[in-house]
């Protein structure tokens, strides 16, 4: 789903879509499913789009500064 | 406005006249002012002069043919009739002398000598006493229709010809009202009847039972079966259809605490006096046998039901769910929220999520229909909710109707559109089936683009691609009303030629000239229109497409005025209303994200209790958790998601994995089967509230009767609340309003007296607009300036192949509805005993299918099997089924796919295959064994 996402903000601009990424799974996903996004992420992050991968770094980056 | 005295509604005899120009004249030396072109009967009437009249009703084209309505007009020869005579200045009109009471008592002596059994239900009986007329001078012998032959096929209404005085009212309610013509007068002279279709049973014909013939029947020809078993109702309580997304206001007839029929509310203004057959007739499952009236419990699934007292019921439920979070944490709980009960209810539900289970977790079936509309709807205008009330068709020149199906999903409003595309207006429809509107009688849609399932987003693109390489834009409108710069970025995007109508033909299977043709007529026709429904929303772009909508109707200036706009058509009575009550876990009410500190901080003030600012699970999370171990228990109010949801085989193991699933319903319906609490439900005829249609507007459901199974739905969330330790003191569901209009900004001048005074309210309604808002968006954008989107056509992951070559829909019939739990279990089974599978000739003749044939529908999800119905509204690759019945259970072949924002599920395209079987599957034959064990009841013991 996260490619989903991607692909809907893929023509916004990489800065642009990487944000509406990141800002859409912090609007809509449960906490539970964010962090399941970014453990795959930290395990790889097998299969998802360069713009997800990203978005999703930077949700990790959000839950490391605040631990 | 509550209750009302039977037949207190004046009947003004024939339909109002819009006109700015007033009339002055006299009726029976009274000076009377009226609107130019009214009839000297209604003009009489709204003088509370009361002409005598059988043919005329206020709801019907004058029609001339009774001779009761006659008058003298000084200065003019003979004796008119006054339904079909217009006012003009200066006129002096007498209703009553001794020519004119002569000519009526001979008129009703004809009537009677022909129609003995014409009875005394309504109009007849009444003109014959004002007419004088005791006894008939004919006598009895001479030849008569009292021998004529009742036709009671249809399992609501019998239709006595003996009774028929041949007035028309039925056939004009048929054509005017309804739309379908299925009604006609044959035969000559005395031998005038009135037939269904081509001399039928009204059973078979093309009569659709909206009932609007038996509405305005002045005999007892038409009349309802309830009236004939139960007597003639003593009193009538307004309230409203608990059915679709229309809301049609009724009156529920009485006899005591006995519902004799419900017949729509002349002033409702949804359906202005109309309905259809579910509304009108179908609400017997109230008191089917099959109706839960206990609570129960279990440990376990495998254990049979036990019936408890509610005080034990509603302690089991806390203390499992006590239990579940001491163990597991808040977030192993959620609920869901029905939008079949009221804004009360659904607004408690969520609350007692929200501040007794301190979680998020809640959510409500708009996961599975409308969720899209809300997401895409308040990006681009700023509001989830359609822009137009329904009154709206009636100023639209071109309407788009787009995954949609009016006449048999809201039928009461497709009768409403259809009086609008007779009258001239142009239809387009884009739809892969050859949907009753694409071509009906005296409709023809000027462009039917026959899509491929899944390609709704590429056929927009293609239309605004026309719309903007050919200079189609509404300049003056976008540049006004919209943000510039996304436009200008949209418009670059929208004219590369990947979004031509050209590229798109063979991805989408419209002809090029198609597309070019149906854009040119959208942007250039006049007032243009959108309805749309699920298959719009119910696809992995369904967002996009709600996005895509929008976009197309800035662009050429289709917004903010009667005739245009943007109308999700909401699939059941109440979507509108949960999703606006903060159902989605994401959103407090009106829509506001629970991270937005400053609402949050009004909610706990009220509440007081502290809210999680992180948005909580979504139904499809929720069964993916609980599948995974962190989700263990969930509170569900009237909703069926075993049937409903998608991926059935998912659904169900979520639900078994879960400790404790509470289901709050009328009937144990399939997710019950994994229950360990069940607290029945109360109908709509049993409790106050109010419902929200697809127009926005808030209407009163009240309560007619007692709740047979002991509390209303709210009790038993308040009652389950308390259980929690969270307190709910609510004494009346007009304190619940209270609590919402002072939370929620678009409800804030929503209060039960002024529901009283308005008799309806559209939201938004608050200072700034004190009375409600019938159209949105009038001269700016409630988000300010409008936001075009960029909506890139992305094809969806599921895909035909060699062994799914075909595509399934899903959809809906007139006489079903939702999981048809309730319309199961009423006479309307007769017109859909099954889910049909229907397939093209071509399709069904490579498979060696015949008509009728049972069939195996299998996907990579599942497999069930069902019986053919081949057709042509189908086009070759794609078949189409309903899920009104569990027995087919239409979802478990459906599949995980679903929208890029809101989950909702991608009903509307699975790859399948269609083979030939000999009957149900094993999994079908295995599901109905479970169910049978899992239903069983241990009763009380006797004290």
């Amino acid at each position: 789903m996260a490619n989903q996402i991607a692909a809907f903000f893929r023509l916004q601009g990489d800065a642009a879509a990487v944000a509406g990424i990141e800002d859409h799974l912090r609007k809509y996903w449960d906490p539970r499913m964010r962090g399941q996004i970014i453990a795959h992420l930290r395990a790889g992050g097998e299969g998802l789009a360069p713009a997800a991968r990203e978005a999703v770094a930077r949700l990790d980056q959000g839950v490391q500064q605040t631990s | 406005m509550i209750a009302m005295a039977l037949g207190s509604d004046i009947d003004l005899g024939t339909p109002p006249v819009s006109s700015d120009r007033m009339v002055d004249l006299t009726i029976d030396g009274r000076p009377v002012t009226a609107p130019e072109g009214a009839s000297i009967l209604r003009a009489a009437a709204l003088a509370g002069i009361d002409i005598p009249k059988l043919c005329a009703t206020d709801s019907l084209e004058p029609f001339g043919s009774c001779r009761l309505c006659l008058v003298e007009i000084e200065g003019q020869n003979g004796t008119p009739a006054s339904c079909t005579t217009p006012v003009a200045d200066g006129m002096a009109v007498a209703t009553h002398s001794e020519r004119l009471d002569r000519l009526r008592h001979g008129v009703m002596e004809l009537y009677l000598s022909d129609h003995p059994g014409a009875g005394i239900k309504t109009a007849i009986g009444e003109a014959a006493r004002r007419a004088g007329v005791t006894e008939v001078r004919y006598g009895e012998g001479g030849a008569c229709h009292a021998e004529a032959k009742a036709d009671a096929s249809n399992p609501y209404f019998t239709f006595h010809s003996s009774a028929c005085i041949v007035c028309s009212r039925c056939v004009r309610a048929c054509d005017e009202v309804q739309g379908t013509l299925a009604l006609t007068i044959a035969g000559r002279g005395f031998a005038s009847h009135v037939s269904a279709s081509q001399e039928e049973t009204f059973l078979g014909s093309e009569c659709v039972s909206c009932g609007a013939c038996v509405q305005v029947c002045p005999t007892d020809a038409l009349i309802e079966k309830s009236v004939i078993a139960a007597g003639a109702p003593e009193r009538s309580v307004v309230t409203t259809c608990a059915y679709c997304g229309v809301g049609c206001a009724f009156e529920a007839q009485m006899k005591g605490d006995q519902l004799v029929r419900m017949t729509p509310w002349k002033h409702g203004k949804a359906n202005h006096g109309h309905s259809c057959v579910k509304g009108r007739f179908a609400w017997g499952y109230a008191n089917h046998r099959e109706r839960m009236l206990k609570p129960m419990v279990r440990e376990a699934i495998t254990d049979a039901w036990r019936e408890v007292g509610w005080d034990e019921a509603i302690a089991f439920a806390a203390d499992r769910f006590r239990t579940i979070q001491q163990t597991y944490g808040r977030g192993s709980l959620g609920a869901i929220t029905s939008s079949r009960c009221t804004n009360e209810e659904t607004y408690l539900v969520q609350k007692l999520a929200r501040a007794a289970l301190h979680t998020n977790n809640v959510d409500t079936c708009a996961r599975v229909c409308h969720s899209p509309t809300g997401y895409g709807l308040k990006a681009a205008f700023g509001t989830s909710a359609g822009t137009q009330d329904f009154d709206s068709v009636d100023h639209s020149d071109v309407i788009l109707v787009i995954g949609a199906n009016p006449t048999d999903a809201h039928p009461v409003f497709a009768s409403r559109m259809k009086r609008r595309l007779r009258a001239g207006a142009k239809l387009i429809v884009i739809d892969p089936r050859g949907i009753d509107l694409v071509r009906m009688p005296h409709i023809s849609a000027t462009h039917h683009l026959a899509l491929t399932p899944g390609t709704n987003v590429a056929v927009l693109n293609a239309l605004a691609h026309v719309i903007v390489t050919e200079g189609l834009v509404d300049e003056a409108f976008v540049r006004d009303r919209c943000d510039l710069a996304a436009f200008q970025a949209w418009a670059a995007f929208i004219a590369d030629p990947v979004n031509s109508p050209e590229a798109v033909e063979t991805v989408c299977s419209v002809p090029a000239a198609e597309l070019r043709a149906a854009a040119r007529l959208y942007a250039t026709g006049g007032a243009a229109a959108i309805y749309y429904g699920l298959g719009v929303t119910e696809h992995s772009q369904g967002t996009t497409t709600v996005m895509a909508i929008a976009n197309l109707a800035m662009a050429t200036g289709n917004l903010g005025r009667p005739g245009v706009g943007v109308n999700p058509l909401r699939g059941q009575n109440n979507v509108q209303g949960a999703c606006d009550m903060g159902s989605f876990p994401h959103e407090l009410s009106g829509y506001r994200h629970v991270s937005d500190e400053p609402t949050r901080r009004l909610f706990e003030s009220l509440w007081g209790v502290a809210l999680d600012p992180e948005p909580g699970l979504r139904i499809p999370n929720m069964i993916d958790a609980a599948i995974d171990g962190s989700f263990r228990g969930i509170y569900i109010q009237g909703e069926d998601i075993l049937q409903s949801d998608p991926d059935t085989h998912v659904v169900a193991a979520g639900l078994a994995a879960m400790d404790c699933v509470i289901v709050q319903d009328l009937f144990l319906n399939e997710t019950a089967s994994y229950a360990h609490v069940f607290f029945p439900g109360s109908t709509f005829l049993e409790k106050d509230g109010t419902f929200t249609n697809a127009e926005r507007r808030i209407q009163r459901v009240r309560k007619v009767m007692e709740p047979r199974n002991g509390l209303a739905d709210w009790e038993i969330t308040q009652r389950f609340s308390n259980a929690l330790d969270y307190p709910m003191t609510y004494g009346h569901p007009r304190e619940i309003m209270t609590e919402i209009a002072a939370l929620t900004p678009t409800f804030a001048g929503v209060s039960y007296d002024k529901l009283e005074e308005l008799g309806s309210i559209q939201w938004p309604c608050n200072a700034d607009a004190p009375e409600g808002t019938p159209v949105m968006h009038i001269g700016h954008f409630a988000r300010g300036a409008g936001e075009f989107m960029l909506t890139e056509y992305v094809p969806t992951e599921e895909r035909t192949g060699v062994r799914f070559p075909l595509l399934l829909t899903t959809g809906r019939v007139l006489t079903q509805y939702n999981v048809g739990a309730q319309t199961r279990r009423t006479e309307n089974s007769i017109w859909h005993k099954e889910d049909r599978l229907e397939i093209h000739p071509h399709d069904a003749e490579h498979r060696g299918i015949a008509d009728g044939d049972w069939v195996k529908l299998a996907s990579r999800e599942g497999e069930t099997s069902l019986r053919s119905l081949i057709t042509e509204r189908v086009a070759p690759g794609v078949i189409y089924t309903t899920f009104h019945h569990p027995s087919t259970q239409a979802n478990v072949v459906t599949t995980e796919h679903s929208d890029w924002a809101t989950n909702c599920p991608e009903y509307k395209v699975t790859a399948v295959q269609v083979t030939l079987s000999k009957g149900p599957t094993a999994w079908q034959t295995a599901a109905e064994a479970q169910n049978r064990l899992a239903r069983r009841i241990v009763p009380v013991p006797a004290e």
